[in-house]
């Protein structure tokens, strides 16, 4: 035992040498999807002219909205040590229902029950509410492991999906939704600003409130919230709520963005929202990382996506080249938590 | 010792270090062939260490290993094993999810020569094993699904049965009842009559007596006695563990001790019949403000079981707890420190967020009091620093992460997130363990203070020391139930063993 000791010897002269060193290890959670994102757009802006261009970096803020609006419940979720696997399709169902609660033109084939869009939205939103409560009683009442219950869920609200536009495709939304989802304002499109301040409102939660500590402190070690007299099944429940209501409403503003509802519309999505809060540098383990990490990577995969584009390759090299760069995340994610724990043990 | 009978296992000058702590210093250690040795000796005397070093877990330390008069040196376990050695440890290590015969077997299932498992021949052969041991159970049910008591016996077959010549029982009855520990000791007896050398580690003096033939003492990790279990009694025991006046630090402890009159406080916390599975009988007490209650028992007696019971985390199969008169079940941990309930397990890995800054440790248990919706940082790391300078923790900067702290002070802090709004009890487990004197000496002051501002404490601990200096009352804990109280009289250490 060494308190004796450390009475003695103040933390700042025997940490000095490595001061630099310590800080760097610890953070090198956040430097290095920083570092990759640097990389990635000073190679495509090499690459191809029409990169580098503030035409393009509109279409990048565009192109990785619908994934940054669902990322920002899963960040809650990933930072608490969990997985949602059922966030795709729950924002596929809840395009689809507020599609389905819209009067649809005549040759739309489906048997659709028309409301007020008021009314459409809130039962939308209702629907991926009661989902994700689904999902966290599982978890916590029934205590099945979230990578399940999720993977339950990914069926159950695909299947919903499937019941409600039975192979068809719909194309009406409540005009509220048309406007956050396909129009601009100043030349800024809505859906960007709509993903722009959820970000920020998670951002906030995460970092100001009560909450937001309990999430960290939850994934950080939840023994020790437990046994710090933490609710911690109350925290989970609603961090798997949180993360189905932000994929529905990306589902919605979605089905407008992409001007139809269909069945499986969204399933890359799922892949997408988990890669950007990943590379971001968000701990799989739960506990380290935030909105700011999730920002981010959802711009190092809008940057990849879209420069590939820019640079020509052959689409089906593209999808390795982004499988690689998950993986070589995924290895930075797990070394960064081991250079982590031992500068702090 | 049988005499004449050369050794079949011989250790000599024996040294081994954890970090700088020697936890065995120049051990001498002889085995004859058809002898039961008992080990006895406290918490982190060293027994526990040698057997592991004999098993081959542990395997750099310094001295001489001779076995069959050849010196020799295990590099892993499965060396040991190959030697004919082998060992039960203190935590059971079965497979639930396969069935008993496979437990009994498990690493050496009889195979035929297509490497294909013999089910037939193993049931068959598990099951007469289990016979022989007084056990009748169908081979073919799933481990999983039998009592922790019989789990317990089974592995111990496992290992009695496995053909080794040399076996190591590390605390093996601490969950068996009187019944199961009789069948055990008749089998041992039987093996050793057969010629197997038998190691025995037990806190339970009375069955070390019974059982063995030599019983060595451990102390401080040094052997201070060896002799025949015939020529000795349980006091003379007590007294080599202990070491009367040897040592001035444990001088201060086995002095007597006078427990004060029962004081004419409120009772803050009654409990009344709680029982757990196998891990809690019929327990009752009450802890009143302004009292520490030390709970005090052997490793297994069912303390931590009791401790989670009384901070929400585990529910009690019957049994009931009221706070301040009023009947409680807590549906979790949140509900419990709701009541007033402030609980400190005792492994500071469960308890703390080695990631986080000391403040923020701290202030978790409180958020709730001082932020409604926004947290008030400020407002926390003054709390923080508050009870950073209370306890004296060092180094007193309350941005640094908790890892960075030695485990002395990490303990502090684990006591600190309960203090900024105290608790009406607070519940201890093993508060001052792994600590050096002055870290212990700064736990035993804030128990004291928070004693005299009127908080009911519950401490509770394996180690004598803790309890005894601690608390005013203390109430022994074995296998499950209680069986003795101590209140308003003299007492010592040895008295404390004695009960136990």
């Amino acid at each position: 035992m060494t308190s004796g000791e450390s009475v003695t010897v103040p933390a700042s002269d025997r940490k000095r040498p490595h001061r630099l060193a310590v800080m760097l290890r610890s953070q090198m959670r956040n430097i290095a999807p920083f570092l990759t994102l640097i990389c990635l757009f000073g190679f495509f802006a090499a690459a191809s002219p029409s990169f580098a261009t503030l035409d393009n970096l509109g279409n990048i803020l565009t192109q990785i909205s619908v994934t940054g609006i669902i990322a920002v419940g899963l960040t809650f979720v990933i930072l608490c040590a969990e997985i949602d696997l059922s966030i795709a399709a729950i924002a596929n169902v809840t395009g689809i229902a507020v599609a389905y609660f819209t009067l649809q033109e005549s040759y739309v084939n489906i048997a659709n029950v028309p409301m007020p869009g008021w009314a459409a939205i809130l039962l939308a939103l209702a629907l991926c509410a009661l989902l994700g409560l689904v999902n966290a009683f599982g978890l916590t009442v029934i205590g099945i492991p979230s990578f399940i219950m999720t993977l339950a869920m990914m069926q159950i609200a695909a299947g919903i999906s499937a019941l409600l536009v039975r192979g068809q495709i719909a194309y009406k939304v409540p005009p509220l939704v048309s406007t956050l989802g396909s129009t601009s304002i100043g030349g800024v499109p809505w859906i960007v600003i709509v993903a722009a301040l959820m970000l920020l409102g998670g951002h906030l939660v995460l970092t100001y409130t009560r909450f937001g500590r309990y999430v960290y402190m939850v994934g950080g070690n939840r023994e020790a919230a437990e046994y710090s007299g933490l609710n911690v099944k109350l925290i989970l429940g609603s961090v798997m709520v949180i993360s189905a209501v932000c994929a529905g409403i990306g589902g919605m503003l979605g089905v407008a963005h992409f001007g139809s509802a269909q069945q499986n519309e969204f399933d890359t999505y799922l892949l997408d929202s988990i890669a950007a809060v990943v590379v971001g540098g968000t701990s799989l383990f739960g506990g380290r990382g935030g909105i700011g990490n999730t920002i981010v990577g959802l711009f190092v995969l809008g940057v990849l996506n879209n420069g590939l584009d820019h640079v020509n390759i052959d689409s089906f090299l593209k999808i390795l080249i982004r499988g690689l760069i998950l993986l070589a995340a995924l290895v930075i994610n797990v070394y960064a938590q081991r250079l982590r724990e031992r500068t702090a043990d | 010792m049988p005499v004449g009978l050369k050794p079949i296992l011989e250790l000599q000058e024996i040294t081994k270090a954890f970090g700088g702590v020697e936890a065995l210093r120049s051990v001498d250690f002889a085995l004859s062939p058809g002898e039961i040795h008992g080990l006895v000796g406290e918490n982190g005397a060293g027994k526990s260490t040698l057997m592991k070093i004999i098993a081959g877990v542990h395997a750099d330390f310094s001295g001489r290993f001779i076995l069959d008069g050849r010196e020799t040196r295990f590099r892993s376990v499965r060396d040991a094993h190959a030697a004919g050695i082998a060992m039960v440890h203190q935590e059971l290590s079965v497979a639930p999810d396969l069935s008993v015969a496979e437990n009994v077997f498990l690493g050496n299932q009889p195979t035929n020569r297509f490497g294909f498992v013999q089910w037939r021949r193993m049931a068959r052969e598990a099951g007469e094993q289990l016979k022989r041991f007084g056990i009748d159970v169908d081979p073919m049910s799933r481990l999983g699904d039998l009592p922790i008591g019989l789990q317990q016996l089974i592995e111990i077959a496992r290992v009695l049965f496995s053909g080794a010549r040399i076996i190591i029982l590390d605390e093996p009855t601490s969950a068996l009842s009187p019944p199961e520990v009789e069948r055990l000791f008749a089998t041992l007896k039987r093996l050793r009559d057969e010629g197997t050398s038998i190691v025995f580690i037990s806190h339970f003096i009375e069955d070390i007596l019974r059982v063995s033939d030599v019983v060595t003492v451990f102390r401080n990790g040094r052997k201070v006695a060896e002799t025949r279990a015939a020529d000795t009694n349980k006091p003379a025991l007590i007294e080599a563990m202990i070491g009367h006046g040897r040592e001035a630090l444990e001088e201060t402890y086995t002095h007597d001790i006078m427990l004060p009159p029962p004081a004419e406080r409120p009772v803050v916390l009654n409990a009344s019949g709680l029982s757990l599975a196998r891990s809690l009988r019929d327990v009752s007490f009450d802890v009143r403000a302004g009292e520490v209650l030390g709970i005090y028992g052997f490793m297994g007696c069912g303390q931590l079981e009791l401790a989670r019971i009384l901070f929400g985390k585990l529910k009690p199969d019957q049994g009931s707890l009221a706070i301040a008169g009023e009947q409680k079940a807590f549906r979790s941990t949140a509900g419990a420190r709701r009541a007033g309930i402030a609980f400190v397990p005792e492994s500071r890995r469960d308890m703390l967020f080695h990631q986080e800054p000391v403040y923020k440790n701290i202030s978790i248990s409180v958020l709730d009091r001082i932020s409604s919706l926004l947290l008030k940082p400020s407002r926390e790391r003054e709390i923080a620093a508050r009870q950073v300078d209370q306890l004296r923790i060092r180094p007193a900067a309350v941005e640094l992460d908790l890892g960075m702290l030695s485990g002395g002070n990490q303990q502090k802090v684990a006591l600190a997130k309960w203090l900024s709004y105290p608790p009406r009890l607070l519940v201890l487990c093993e508060p001052t363990r792994g600590m050096d004197v002055g870290a212990k000496d700064d736990v035993i002051h804030i128990v004291r203070d928070l004693r005299a501002k009127g908080l009911a404490v519950i401490v509770l601990s394996t180690e004598p020391e803790t309890v005894l200096s601690l608390a005013d009352r203390i109430i022994v804990l074995k296998r499950g139930a209680v069986v003795r109280e101590f209140s308003n009289e003299r007492i010592s250490k040895d008295r404390l063993l004695e009960a136990a």
